[in-house]
């Protein structure tokens, strides 16, 4: 399954773990499932449309899914997803 | 620890309004906004007046009440009052009735306005506990953190794009720091550093304590009002990497109003920006703020090469709600934009510099920016650290042996047939 670095701020819902693994074919499903896994988690990235918040980036192996396809980015199993807050640098 | 600041209490997140405490946190747990610093402006404002500033050294800690920190600063204390120069050569080459450009070029101790954000970042990571600092950079912050850091005998680490240019690599080195060069660009040089941080409690001072870093940027903007004999400038044209230097000038002329230090006069704010890498200009002129992450920088003015601006949002809105607009610039025009402020007043910038001048330029030549107004330009850094960008393009070396007669015929012949 990939493999999920979970930051800082969501790490109390994923009991402090910070790399989980969850299963999907895109990173939309993969976020379905974390969430079951890790209730909230989905609510926390997204916004009340689905759409992932402003200040969120997910990133799979480095490359950013707002340059990829979005949510229907499709995900391998060796693949490390990333979720980065979006506030840092500059 | 310090006893905790009178005037500083809370981090607040800027979406949702919910407080923390003053921790090295920079995000919100639960939207993941930006966390703020806030004040009590009520307890500040007896304390804070032209009387009680213009009594302490010619620093940036003069304005103290209005940075987040507990006790007093022990970084970085002799950091900013930059010049404010009446550029009146500039003015004529650009066509605006009155100009003044904002000099941090000449910002100690690393020539760059970087040094403001570090001494309070630096200062702030003292309070908390930090051993290790760090960030991530485009230059001008590795070469600040890593002076500032060693002066305060913390260790650090400095994170930036492997293809920066010479003198801002070297200019990290030199203070003993560790300097990682990262093959990617900036945008991947700010996720690995998120990730470090979250991992090894390092105080990254644009990550976790971005809150305070920040909020040093104010600074520039309390200079500038101070500067001009306490009052805010109409119009002031910014660089934009990240957007923050923009949104927090902003945020300063507006302390300042509301403080009673300056009159409540209508401000506007314009971002300059270079065309390879314009994701908040562009965002600003397609009329969205929605800002398009730029994957591939391409442009010389490598210390602006944000592709993905985290306060991009937030300037858009500061543009708006002053009337403002954004300018970007190609390289041609950055070089121009050097040489042009060089020739006018003697001030050297980095890449940053020209692209502002040059932004300044169109604004003015557009309409934007009116001819008779009066107009402040943020020069941020200094060119000695971007000479790769202007090496052949600023005249040439003429070479003669030491002989009067070769100086007559090479050049006091040809210069005066010239004229």
């Amino acid at each position: 399954m990939p493999t999920v670095l979970i930051p800082t701020p969501l790490r109390k819902l994923t009991n402090e773990l910070e790399e989980v693994s969850a299963a999907g074919a895109t990173v939309g499903e993969l976020l379905d499932n974390l969430d079951r896994a890790f209730p909230g988690l989905k609510d926390r990235v997204c916004d009340e449309a689905g759409n992932v918040r402003r200040f969120v980036n997910i990133f799979i192996n480095g490359e950013d899914i707002r340059f990829l396809e979005e949510k229907a980015t499709p995900v391998k199993d060796t693949d490390e997803i990333s979720i980065v807050p979006a506030i840092a640098g500059g | 620890m310090d006893k905790p600041s009178p005037f500083f209490s809370n981090l607040k997140c800027r979406e949702c309004g919910r407080l923390y405490p003053k921790q090295a946190i920079h995000v919100c747990d639960f939207d993941f906004g930006p966390l703020e610093a806030v004040y009590d402006y009520d307890a500040i404002r007896p304390v804070l007046t032209r009387a009680a500033i213009e009594s302490r050294p010619h620093t940036m800690w003069r304005y103290r009440e209005l940075l987040p920190i507990d006790g007093e600063p022990t970084v970085g204390t002799q950091v900013g009052f930059t010049p404010l120069v009446k550029a009146d050569r500039l003015a004529r080459a650009l066509g605006i009735r009155e100009l003044y450009v904002k000099n941090d070029t000449v910002n100690y101790p690393t020539l760059s306005f970087k040094d403001r954000v570090v001494s309070v970042a630096l200062s702030r990571a003292r309070e908390l506990g930090f051993k290790v600092v760090a960030c991530a950079s485009t230059g001008n912050l590795a070469n600040s953190v890593a002076a500032n850091a060693a002066s305060a005998g913390l260790k650090s680490y400095v994170l930036i794009p492997a293809d920066l240019e010479q003198g801002k690599v070297l200019g990290s080195l030199v203070y003993g720091t560790n300097v990682i060069g990262i093959h990617g660009a900036y945008d991947q040089v700010n996720r690995l550093c998120s990730e470090i941080a979250g991992k090894y409690g390092w105080g990254f001072v644009n990550v976790n304590l971005r809150p305070y870093y920040a909020e040093g940027s104010k600074s520039m903007g309390y200079e500038i009002c101070e500067q001009l004999g306490w009052r805010i400038p109409q119009h002031t044209v910014i660089p934009m990497a990240s957007g923050s230097l923009l949104t927090k000038i902003h945020k300063a002329y507006g302390e300042f109003a509301r403080l009673g230090l300056v009159e409540n006069s209508p401000f506007a704010v314009y971002g300059a920006q270079a065309t390879g890498c314009a994701p908040i200009a562009h965002a600003m002129k397609r009329g969205t703020d929605i800002v398009k992450p730029v994957p591939n920088p391409k442009t010389i003015a490598k210390s602006l090469a944000i592709g993905t601006p985290a306060d991009g949002y937030y300037a858009i809105h500061a543009m708006k709600q002053t009337g403002g607009s954004a300018e970007d610039v190609t390289d041609d025009e950055v070089v121009a934009g050097i040489r042009l402020l060089a020739e006018c007043e003697g001030i050297f910038a980095e890449t940053a510099g020209g692209v502002t001048v040059s932004c300044a330029k169109k604004l003015i030549d557009a309409g934007k920016i009116p001819r008779d107004g009066s107009a402040v330009l943020c020069i941020t850094g200094h060119g000695l650290k971007t000479q790769e960008a202007i090496a052949g393009k600023c005249g040439e070396l003429r070479l003669i042996k030491p002989s009067l007669r070769e100086f007559e015929e090479h050049v006091y012949a040809k210069d005066t047939a010239a004229a």
